[in-house]
């Protein structure tokens, strides 16, 4: 086992699983994340998630982290969101009106208008070049997107039925990404295994 | 841009693969796992597996099956075959399957497929249509295809969209097994209704006949078996075929 504890937020709704067993087949340990005392034992923090928007922001302050992953990526420590997880860093989501999400990043999170939804497959992300991620086909499924009000974060981008919209982002030490590393092979692996090195 | 899906199905019994056997140096045949892979590392981008296990004690398998292949294919796959209940889909979710494909209890129970995708999400809800066409109208087959239901198939699929499932498996028993090409009439009326992502499944047994489905309709994705398994084609040809007549597929996987 490498060094590092990777903490995975379980609120219930999303499927852990399968970022446990990512972080499994690359040698890291992780722990399941329920409260505000298993974050102090963690050294990086995933969010991931399916589910829908105002129930797991209804979760994770039910077991009374919102405020503590709020700090805890202020304070420059490393983060992961996935899917819901990283358009739980946005203000709020046409998912949920009236539910406002961790605002970390100014901007809202819109439902596709063209093409099928749920947005379900490998897409393109064009990544940009001194990021983490590297350009390529990732899984996919979701049916919202992230809109950034500021561009600059964006460090990666995919298109999908004339909509282009940001696929990944980091700020400070917060890293989202719309698809699902754990679920995209080898690509995936790769950039879930960048991450946990640096 | 969405790339076209091109996913093998694997039949599974007692938590074993019986079907998809035929790689060449795979030992060890019927391994979910190893076959599984294998099918990843030649581009599949999802797998599905079929579990045509009678009994519910066998399904224990199919759980412990799940639990393998999640914890080493890093790819989506589906587990569907019989499942009836919400129970039985949070144990097949919990073990690991992206997703569960619900067939004749949706028919028998269309509650299923609501309640089952408010409590996990519709993205995960598959529901599989198997159709054939009678007169001038395509009629839904339950139990196998042993079993011919009162259902139009474009009515009960609008139905289906409607209870929040996410996607539609839609094969055509007309088509299936004889290798004779996929039925576009049927997935281009099927998917210009709905606005989920239908795959079509039945009558996929040579590169071109993937080609004509994708260029003559926008179905997000195709299944097969027989010719993936049986090495008539592989999916690393197919994909290398469809992208050389400009159909968007997933073409860098680790060779």
């Amino acid at each position: 086992m490498k060094k590092g504890i990777i903490g995975i937020i379980d609120y219930g709704g999303g499927n852990i699983g399968s970022v446990r067993n990512s972080l499994k087949y690359l040698g890291y340990k992780s722990q399941v994340v329920k409260n505000s005392e298993h974050m102090e034992k963690v050294d990086k923090l995933i969010i991931p998630g399916v589910g829908e928007f105002s129930s797991a922001v209804g979760e994770i302050k039910k077991i009374g982290i919102f405020d503590a992953i709020g700090d805890w990526i202020d304070d420059g420590n490393p983060f992961l969101g996935i899917c819901l997880g990283y358009q739980m860093l946005f203000e709020k989501s046409e998912e949920s009106p009236g539910t406002m999400g961790l605002g970390i990043i100014e901007g809202e999170v819109k439902r596709f208008r063209k093409g099928k939804v749920p947005h379900i497959g490998w897409n393109w992300v064009e990544a940009s070049s001194n990021s983490l991620i590297e350009s390529g086909y990732y899984y996919f499924v979701n049916s919202y997107y992230p809109e950034p009000s500021n561009g600059n974060y964006t460090i990666g981008t995919t298109e999908n039925a004339g909509t282009v919209f940001a696929s990944a982002i980091e700020f400070d030490n917060a890293i989202g990404v719309q698809f699902h590393p754990e679920k995209s092979g080898m690509l995936g692996l790769r950039f879930l295994k960048r991450w946990l090195e640096c | 841009m969405l790339t076209k899906r091109i996913i093998p199905c694997l039949d599974v019994k007692n938590g074993k693969v019986v079907k998809g056997i035929n790689f060449q140096n795979v030992k060890e045949v019927g391994n979910p796992v190893v076959l599984g892979g294998k099918y990843a590392q030649m581009g599949a981008d999802e797998l599905v597996f079929l579990d045509i296990t009678a009994t519910q004690e066998a399904r224990d398998t199919a759980v412990n099956l799940i639990r393998d292949v999640a914890e080493n294919v890093f790819i989506p796959f589906t587990i569907g075959g019989g499942i009836r209940s919400i129970g039985e889909i949070k144990r097949l979710l919990e073990a690991g399957a992206d997703k569960v494909s619900i067939n004749s209890a949706a028919v028998l129970n269309p509650a299923l497929i609501s309640e089952a995708s408010r409590k996990f999400g519709s993205q995960c809800i598959v529901v599989a249509v198997d159709v054939k066409r009678i007169a001038d109208k395509w009629k839904v087959f339950i139990s196998g295809g042993t079993r011919e239901t009162d259902l139009d198939a474009m009515k009960w699929i609008q139905k289906v969209e409607k209870l929040g499932a996410g996607e539609i498996l839609l094969t055509s028993m007309d088509r299936d097994g004889t290798s004779s090409g996929f039925d576009i009439d049927l997935y281009k009326q099927v998917n210009e209704m709905v606005d989920i992502p239908v795959i079509a499944s039945g009558g996929g047994g040579a590169k071109e006949h993937f080609l004509e489905l994708f260029e003559r309709t926008d179905v997000s994705g195709a299944l097969a078996a027989s010719i993936f398994h049986y090495g008539n084609l592989t999916i690393r040809q197919l994909k290398d075929f469809l992208d050389g007549n400009n159909v968007p597929v997933r073409k860098e996987v680790d060779r």
